[in-house]
């Protein structure tokens, strides 16, 4: 499991979850930068990344997240 | 947490045909221009499995449709909760739509219930909710008991709980809610004896299962629905319902994975009290209500009754339908077989538990089983959407589902011991009341079957009618018969004047006006007692008119002159309340056309406005009909 395949699937969940297409996240995006993606979508989508992979962050990651490339090495980290 | 991956989130609908290419699906969906197609699209995406992601997004293309289409109720929902409820308002408007019902929703923010309730400015009371759900936890109830707490000081704390809680459902009723519903408490409490949390009088577990156990009850005798999420949590593990770590981040009671299940859950319970569950259980017969195949394997061959796993299993499902029908569910069958083998072997294998006797409909034969679902339907004179269609056979369930989507067929697992679980699982059959009239119903469809058999051995209608040897009797609407006709007036869909759905306390507070008619009509005949199949609720309007509100039958009795009986009475009961006419609306729906001609029928006239029909009393001549009155009279 690569970092880009991670990256596709959050920037796949997170499309069906806004419901915009247009989304492209990268290991550098913040959430302030896309629209709509307000804390309660914050939390459905970790909830959706934790069912896809199979993990359970810990609440002080989720509350810790700066970036999507952050995200991406916790799934790493719990995949290993 | 063991389980918790299981099925992706999936818990609780496992017994939904899984979508194929839900992507596709919604996107074509989201394409169709006229709304009540587009509607009718995502509802079909709504009935079929799906996780809380999926239903985010059907929900958000069900926001982009505006309106109601064929078929589709609207319904305003207020959601009163000690949590966060953004992840289960979609869920609930998702699985509404599946069951016909348009859900307008407004949620009180978190922990706001009160407020809402009692400022009569809140949002709350300008949404006019015609249904109120209560979804809170025990702590903010019982949280303040000490442990330490003796049997006095307990019982004393759940009777205030219970009593605050029945001051809220109170409150909901007088903001306009015909509907109250709460949803029992979820033990969300650590071990803190072991064993001895049941038995302390002060322990918080147990004062939770004991506020379930008080409020259920009292819950029963104010006719408030209860959503069992305890109940389901109990079944499906309490880490299934509840993640600790979402309720500390965002006060979620109710975990995001577990949205789509309670979703259901809400949806079963609105359906039910809207009429919208299903009636009729069809089974298939090979495989399913047995093991092995009849007219290969013999009645010696197949696998049924007590002595191995696989016959037990095959038993157990016909236990479960048995059990049903003790509840009212009817039971037909639709299997491809010979006719005469098969139904032999109801008659005659030791283990058999259903025999003919037990089913309404059977459609034994080699026609498929779309066209078979059809004509139970047509012989029962319900509905296709009345029916859960039961079979081992995924192709024949395939075909159904393509030929019939209104009717609902549970997926069913490969192990026939799991059976009973999967079609439990779907809740067709919830009910929002359970009444002695509910439980004699699947006896009396049976019993329709040798009525059936006497007219086709008549010679003409008016034999038919008069060999029947049919009674009416019949009263006014008070306490006792109110449920049973509350019931009538909102699960009736066919032979339904106005549709107009009341709540109990509504029912109450017409009767009791001044100079109204409020009439039930219950009908036996030779094959027995069909129970109270008819209600008439007349208030006074203009001067010396009645306002036939509300008039419902049953589809049991249609063709039997009940309706012509029916009006002599109430014709005679206005007379003495003093009316010299009657005046009804006649307010179409797509299923009451069975009674389109009804009011013109029985001699009523038009009205200034459409749809409108006066009958005057001055010259009304009773209309004959081969209905006896009961002896006893009215009581």
């Amino acid at each position: 499991m690569t970092d880009a395949e991670i990256l596709e699937t959050l920037t796949r969940i997170l499309r069906d979850l806004l419901g915009e297409p247009g989304i492209v996240l990268t290991p550098a995006t913040t959430r302030p930068e896309v629209p709509r993606w307000d804390s309660f979508s914050y939390v459905t989508f970790i909830v959706a990344v934790e069912v896809e992979y199979g993990i359970k962050f810990h609440l002080t990651d989720v509350e810790s997240f700066e970036t999507v490339g952050e995200i991406v090495a916790k799934i790493k980290e719990l995949k290993a | 947490m063991p389980g918790r991956r299981r099925g992706r989130g999936r818990i609780g609908i496992v017994t939904l045909a899984s979508p194929q290419d839900f992507r596709a699906r919604l996107a074509a969906a989201n394409g169709v221009e006229a709304v009540p197609e587009r509607l009718a699209a995502l509802a079909d995406l709504a009935r079929e499995r799906r996780a809380f992601l999926e239903t985010i997004q059907l929900d958000a293309a069900l926001a982009r449709t505006p309106g109601a289409g064929e078929g589709v109720e609207t319904l305003r929902l207020a959601l009163l909760s000690a949590g966060t409820t953004d992840h289960l308002l979609p869920a609930i408007r998702v699985a509404g739509l599946g069951r016909g019902l348009r859900l307008e929703t407004w949620a009180a923010g978190y922990g706001q219930y009160r407020q809402a309730l009692m400022d009569p400015a809140s949002g709350l009371h300008a949404h006019a909710p015609e249904a109120v759900l209560f979804a809170l936890v025990a702590r903010d109830f019982l949280g303040a008991v000490p442990v330490t707490a003796g049997a006095e000081e307990a019982e004393a704390a759940l009777e205030a709980a219970v009593a605050d809680l029945r001051g809220l459902w109170a409150r909901a009723r007088a903001a306009g809610a015909g509907l109250v519903i709460q949803q029992s408490f979820l033990d969300l409490e650590p071990e803190l004896f072991g064993g001895l949390d049941a038995v302390v009088p002060g322990a918080p577990a147990r004062l939770v299962a004991a506020l379930n156990a008080r409020l259920a009850a009292a819950a029963g005798a104010e006719g408030v629905l209860w959503l069992d999420v305890a109940r389901a949590a109990a079944r499906d593990g309490l880490d299934a319902w509840h993640d600790p770590l979402r309720w500390l981040q965002a006060k979620m009671a109710i975990r995001m994975e577990a949205g789509p299940a309670y979703g259901e859950m809400v949806a079963r319970l609105l359906a039910a009290a809207r009429g919208r569950s299903r009636k009729c259980l069809v089974l298939d017969l090979d495989n399913t209500l047995w093991g092995g195949v009849i007219g290969d394997d013999g009645l010696a061959g197949i696998v049924l009754g007590e002595g191995s796993g696989p016959g037990e299993a095959h038993l157990a499902l016909q236990r479960y339908a048995r059990a049903l029908k003790a509840r009212g569910i009817i039971l037909a069958i639709a299997s491809k077989n010979e006719a005469s083998v098969a139904e032999a072997a109801l008659r005659e294998h030791p283990e058999m538990l259903l025999r003919p006797g037990d089913f309404a409909a059977m459609a034994i034969n080699w026609t498929d089983k779309a066209a078979n679902l059809r004509a139970i339907a047509e012989s029962l004179n319900i509905g296709l959407d009345a029916l859960v269609f039961v079979d081992d056979n995924p192709v024949e369930r395939a075909q159904v589902r393509e030929a019939l989507p209104m009717v609902a067929v549970p997926e069913l697992p490969a192990d026939p011991a799991l059976y009973v679980r999967a079609i439990a699982a779907g809740g067709y059959f919830e009910a929002a009341s359970f009444t002695a009239d509910d439980a004699a119903r699947a006896g009396q469809y049976a019993a329709n079957r040798e009525r059936a058999d006497l007219a086709a051995a008549a010679g003409d209608m008016e034999d038919f009618l008069g060999a029947l040897a049919m009674e009416v009797d019949f009263g006014p609407v008070d306490a006792l018969a109110r449920p049973r006709a509350t019931q009538l007036i909102n699960k009736t869909n066919q032979f339904n004047t106005t549709t107009i759905r009341r709540s109990e306390a509504e029912v109450a507070e017409m009767a009791a006006r001044p100079g109204a008619v409020t009439l039930w009509f219950r009908l036996a005949d030779r094959f027995g007692d069909n129970g109270i199949v008819s209600v008439m609720l007349m208030v006074p309007g203009a001067a010396g008119e009645l306002e036939l509100v509300n008039w419902v039958m049953s589809c049991r009795v249609f063709g039997r002159q009940l309706e012509d009986e029916a009006l002599n009475i109430a014709v005679e009961a206005a007379r003495a309340a003093g009316a010299g006419a009657i005046r009804a609306d006649f307010v179409p729906t797509e299923k009451n056309g069975v009674i389109r001609d009804l009011f013109p029928k029985l001699g009523f006239v038009p009205g200034a406005e459409p749809q409108e029909w006066v009958l005057d009393l001055a010259d009304y001549a009773a209309r004959p009909t081969r209905i006896a009155r009961k002896e006893t009279g009215p009581r």
